[in-house]
């Protein structure tokens, strides 16, 4: 008995000294990123293989959570890296001060330019109405088709959501000061509004609704891992907002130059090249090898929509009442 | 006069109870104030917010507990083969998930639901669940368990004598409503209500999910909007303090309406005698229709998990183990602050306010609260599990006192002065005297604390990091991950714990007879 | 005349046997030790406990088949004999409709009854507000306005004071007579039963016996009773 005490408290002062040697890089992202079917584990493992050091993934909800977290913790934070954030948050990120440029100038893959100064992309995505293609074969071409017909679909909440949040700003982009009467529109077609993606996916899936609000990429997750090729993104002829996954370094980091070494592996063909079939989302850079089979069989909306990040502050509030007065009556 | 159990140690070990529980409330929501800067400010919307809450919760009490005072009256007067079990499972609802009872009720009253597949079948329009009626409808799935079980111990606690005398008397069903059940109910039922209207209060999923869009926006749901949307801590702050100031006025209420219990020693519990065909039929169906209610969903659920359940990949495991330490952890907790206060109880009476208290506060303010606390000093991740474990205590703590509290205080008023006279000690009274007449409520209410920590999906989220994940969370990143079948497996696996886990816990402690 | 034939009652260990006969307007006590199954003995004349074998009849009816409310008896516990929630009047008034639905004659006869159990000015009382005699007076102005041919008391005095039983037994001796009912009353006290019984039925060792003189029963008890008395 006293033997093994004297063992563990051994080997609890060897492992202390380990930790005490190895530089920690901790990283704050969203849960889903981190979970064991994201591409956390392929990251971690990639990263630390060549680092020297060990990643550690703090996680807070989605987007918006890590920024509430932020703006909590200030200065405070151990957090090195904020991995997660997309153009919705970018300005109010901006705003907060606790971000040290990135100074990197990578070339990136996306269907807009890209000169953020603080936030580097490492995915990015359109966002569409994903349908089943055996009990929907004709979908909605167009906001205007949907609101005519007599589908039901669900759609996440602005307010606590990144795809509702999302989707405010789509309608509000294809219809500028439109935007009131295509919500008034769609109001009868809105089975329900869900707290967050995986709700309204879960919904979807098990045959509630017609359609959900999720990514083009979406339909990937059930060919390449199902073999199920009955999912499909509508193409809407308006085009469809982008969303840009960003991740910014903390001025307060005490391990900047680990810091700046993530956000070089993060734009590298070893993180990207998990992105396609973990997060399901396009990779931010193009891959050598091209991308995963199936995603070729995927729509490519013609027109990229997409607020620089301070007019989308800027319409948060007021494409929020006019959601919210349309869907509540 | 009151034994005195050690009263130094006891009134010390309360009052730290009483100390972590308002640091819990208050000091978080003080803590979300002390990291506000500016901000603050009542919007128009938030009146909306404030009408549907207080709607949504009203209607959720009053539907809950409608339906089961003829569930519990069938259920208090009828024996058969079956009925404890059938007690057992119906209470399951309450202590499932969210999630789980959610994805139970779309099974069944969902557009493509049993329901409406049956109504469709038959020629006949498809019924919407969502709006106000879907909301109404979950909240009573998810609480007719508890009420039912509430109204039970009303009927139990009529004295045998008045039982008998109603037989003798020769009282009709009129007469037995009148006379015996009424006043029976009219002490029981004001407390029924307001433990589940707390409960709604605090509704976000259930009310966003099933509520069909922003006019069923809760107050709980413009807290989080504050937090995540608008980055405002002083205004999630005031909506946080007006919700909280809902559920006290509720308590408040409820202490004007309920007068203090008449203590009434029975012969011995005797099945009340069997009232007429008609009576008997309406019993019948009153305990089907509840049994088809709250079982169907939960079958449901289990035949669209239980294929997946085998096939359930390893952190799934691993996280039900981190499940089961956090709720063993939480039930020590729960047992250490129930029984501090319970024992302070019998010489105080601001014990039970407080411990009713716990019900009001938003959990996402008590989440965002101790994390601004806890950050300046320790990392927040090495905290998660047992911050989680004391939470989970603390929200379980009102129903832990609702059933020892009065237990506690009729054993003591029946044998003190005997224990005092005998000069018994204060441990050999606890254990000769007290612990016999309360192992059974302890049994039911560590089982609830168990179960309730087990499904738990509120502060964790705030804490955790990578390897901290508990069973709740990686159902819920299963479903983030396009992964319906094995998040359904873990839905099945989550019923069974958290059901497990109450049915044994109430057994060990409660002992073999253990029920109602 | 009341008449147990061959009755079996289960006491969950042993059986009770009975196989007596009370004649019409006796006053009878009952005694034994404690759990012998002296109230179950009047549980199961009352129809709350079921009979095993047997048969229980009043004046050659049988009675055992009969629900609580319909047999010809009242009966008074330890205890909770009153609603706590309902005035004396209204508790004494149940005897005579549970719905409480009253004429002026019927509520002329509770006010007599009150006056004749000394409860008058009391009626508009709660239980909780009337003292331990007063509760016992109000049971016994229940059991006067129903006026059943059978009384059986469960030790319904057992609380009060030596003065205070004395009275009620008297009042108990006075509404007996009145009404010419017939009476079976479970005490612990010897007293109480040579002050108004003249006849004792005995319950031990998993039996009741016919019941005997009172006085001579008591004057040179057998063997079982004797240890009983002490």
């Amino acid at each position: 008995m006293r033997t093994l005490t004297f063992a563990a408290a051994f080997a609890g002062a060897f492992a202390l000294a380990a930790s005490a040697q190895t530089p920690q890089l901790r990283v704050l992202t969203y849960d889903s990123f981190v979970s064991d079917w994201g591409p956390g584990p392929a990251v971690e493992a990639a990263f630390e293989a060549g680092c020297g050091c060990d990643l550690v993934f703090e996680t807070a909800g989605d987007g918006a959570a890590l920024l509430a977290r932020l703006l909590l913790e200030g200065t405070r934070s151990e957090a090195d890296v904020v991995l997660g954030l997309d153009t919705s948050l970018t300005h109010a990120a901006t705003a907060t001060g606790l971000f040290a440029p990135h100074g990197r100038a990578p070339e990136l893959a996306l269907p807009v330019v890209w000169d953020d100064p603080l936030f580097l992309p490492y995915d990015w995505g359109w966002f569409a109405f994903v349908h089943d293609t055996t009990r929907l074969p004709e979908p909605p071409r167009s906001f205007e088709e949907l609101i005519a017909s007599d589908l039901s679909v669900v759609i996440q909440d602005p307010r606590s959501s990144t795809p509702g949040l999302g989707l405010l700003m789509w309608v509000r982009a294809a219809y500028g000061e439109r935007a009131g009467e295509i919500w008034r529109g769609l109001a009868p077609r809105i089975l329900t509004v869900t707290p967050g993606w995986s709700e309204a996916y879960g919904l979807f899936l098990e045959g509630e609704a017609d359609m959900v609000l999720s990514y083009t990429t979406s339909p990937a997750y059930h060919l390449i891992a199902e073999g199920d090729a009955t999912k499909a993104a509508a193409e809407f002829t308006e085009g469809h907002y982008l969303q840009v996954e960003v991740a910014g370094i903390l001025a307060a980091s005490d391990q900047p130059a680990l810091a700046a070494r993530f956000m070089d592996f993060m734009v590298s063909a070893d993180f990207q090249s998990v992105i396609p079939t973990t997060n399901w989302m396009y990779p931010a850079v193009t891959l050598d090898g091209g991308l995963p089979e199936g995603f070729e069989t995927l729509i490519q909306p013609a027109t990229s929509l997409l607020f620089p990040p301070d007019q989308a502050a800027a319409l948060r509030d007021v494409a929020l009442a006019e959601w919210r007065d349309a869907l509540a009556r | 006069m009151p034994w005195r159990v050690e009263p130094r140690g006891v009134t010390l070990a309360a009052a730290l109870v009483a100390a972590v529980l308002v640091a819990l409330n208050l000091g978080a929501l003080g803590a979300v104030l002390w990291r506000a800067e500016g901000g603050g400010g009542w919007h128009a919307a938030d009146w909306a917010a404030l009408r549907f809450t207080l709607l949504q919760a009203a209607l959720s009490a009053l539907a809950s507990v409608a339906l089961a005072v003829p569930v519990a009256r069938a259920l208090a007067r009828r024996r058969f083969i079956g009925r404890r079990l059938l007690i057992v499972l119906m209470g399951a609802p309450f202590i499932l998930p969210v999630l789980v009872a959610v994805a139970g009720m779309l099974a069944v009253f969902g557009r493509n639901g049993l329901l409406n597949e049956g109504l469709a079948a038959l020629g006949l329009p498809r019924l919407g669940i969502y709006g106000l009626q879907g909301v109404v409808l979950a909240h009573v799935f998810l609480n007719l368990p508890l009420a039912v079980r509430l109204l039970l111990q009303g009927w139990a606690r009529i004295s045998a004598e008045h039982q008998r005398l109603a037989a003798a008397l020769g009282f009709g069903a009129r007469a037995r409503w009148r006379h015996i059940e009424a006043p029976m109910l009219a002490q029981v039922v004001p407390g029924a209500l307001a433990v589940v209207f707390l409960i709604c209060l605090t509704s976000f999923a259930v009310a966003l999910t099933l509520g069909g869009g922003p006019a069923a926006t809760t107050l709980e749901l413009a807290i989080w909007q504050a937090f995540r949307f608008d980055f405002d801590l002083g205004r999630a702050a005031l909506l946080a303090a007006v919700q909280a100031a809902l559920g006290l006025a509720a308590l408040l209420a409820l202490a004007f309406v309920t007068r203090i219990e008449v203590a009434q020693t029975g012969l011995d519990r005797v099945a009340p005698p069997p009232a007429g065909g008609l009576a008997r039929g309406l019993d019948a169906l009153a305990i089907l229709g509840a049994a088809v209610f709250l079982l169907v969903p939960l079958g449901m659920v289990l035949a669209r998990g239980l294929p997946h359940l085998a096939g359930l990949p390893v952190p799934v495991w691993l996280a039900a183990g981190r499940s089961i330490l956090v709720a063993t952890l939480s039930v020590g907790l729960l047992a250490a602050m129930a029984a501090a206060l319970t024992l302070a109880a019998l010489r105080h009476r601001w014990p039970e306010a407080l411990g009713m208290a716990a019900l009001t506060a938003s959990p996402l303010v008590i989440g965002t609260g101790l994390f601004a606390l806890v950050n300046p000093w320790v990392a927040p991740v090495h905290l998660a599990l047992p911050i989680t474990a004391l939470v989970n205590a603390a929200m379980a703590l009102p129903f832990a006192l609702r059933a020892l509290i009065p237990a506690a205080r009729r054993a003591e008023a029946d044998y003190a002065r005997l224990s005092a006279s005998l000069g018994l000690s204060a441990w050999a009274h606890g254990r000769l005297v007290l612990w016999p007449r309360l192992r059974r409520p302890a049994g039911l209410a560590l089982g609830l604390g168990a179960a309730l920590s087990m499904g738990d999906l509120g502060v964790i989220v705030f804490f955790a990091q990578t390897g901290a994940e508990t069973l709740p969370m990686q159902m819920h990143a299963l479903m983030g991950a396009f992964r319906s079948d094995d998040a359904a497996g873990a839905a099945v696996l989550l019923m069974a714990l958290a059901l497990g886990a109450f049915v044994g816990l109430e057994r060990l402690i409660g002992g073999r007879d253990a029920e109602t | 005349m009341l008449r147990l034939d061959g009755v079996q009652i289960d006491l969950g260990g042993f059986v009770l046997t009975a196989d007596l006969g009370v004649p019409q307007g006796a006053l009878v006590a009952v005694i034994g030790p404690s759990g012998a199954g002296k109230s179950t003995l009047l549980g199961a004349l009352a129809g709350f406990v079921p009979l095993k074998a047997g048969q229980i009849l009043w004046q050659r009816q049988r009675i055992d088949t009969l629900a609580p409310a319909r047999r010809p008896l009242s009966l008074l516990f330890q205890d909770n004999n009153l609603l706590p929630h309902l005035s004396l009047f209204d508790n004494v008034a149940l005897g005579l409709d549970p719905n409480l639905r009253l004429t002026t004659e019927q509520r002329a006869r509770i006010m007599r009854a009150l006056a004749e159990t000394g409860l008058d000015g009391l009626e508009s009382r709660k239980p909780a507000q009337l003292s331990g005699g007063q509760i016992g007076r109000a049971g016994l102005a229940r059991v006067l306005l129903r006026a059943r041919p059978l009384i059986l008391l469960d030790e319904p005095f057992a609380a009060l004071g030596p003065a205070l039983k004395a009275q009620m037994l008297d009042l108990v001796g006075r509404i007996v007579r009145q009404t010419g009912a017939t009476l079976l009353m479970v005490t612990h006290d010897p007293a109480d039963a040579r002050r108004l019984c003249d006849l004792t039925l005995v319950v031990a060792e998993g039996r009741a016996a016919p019941p005997e003189p009172t006085a001579a029963l008591l004057d040179a008890p057998p063997p079982g009773l004797a240890a009983y008395l002490g």
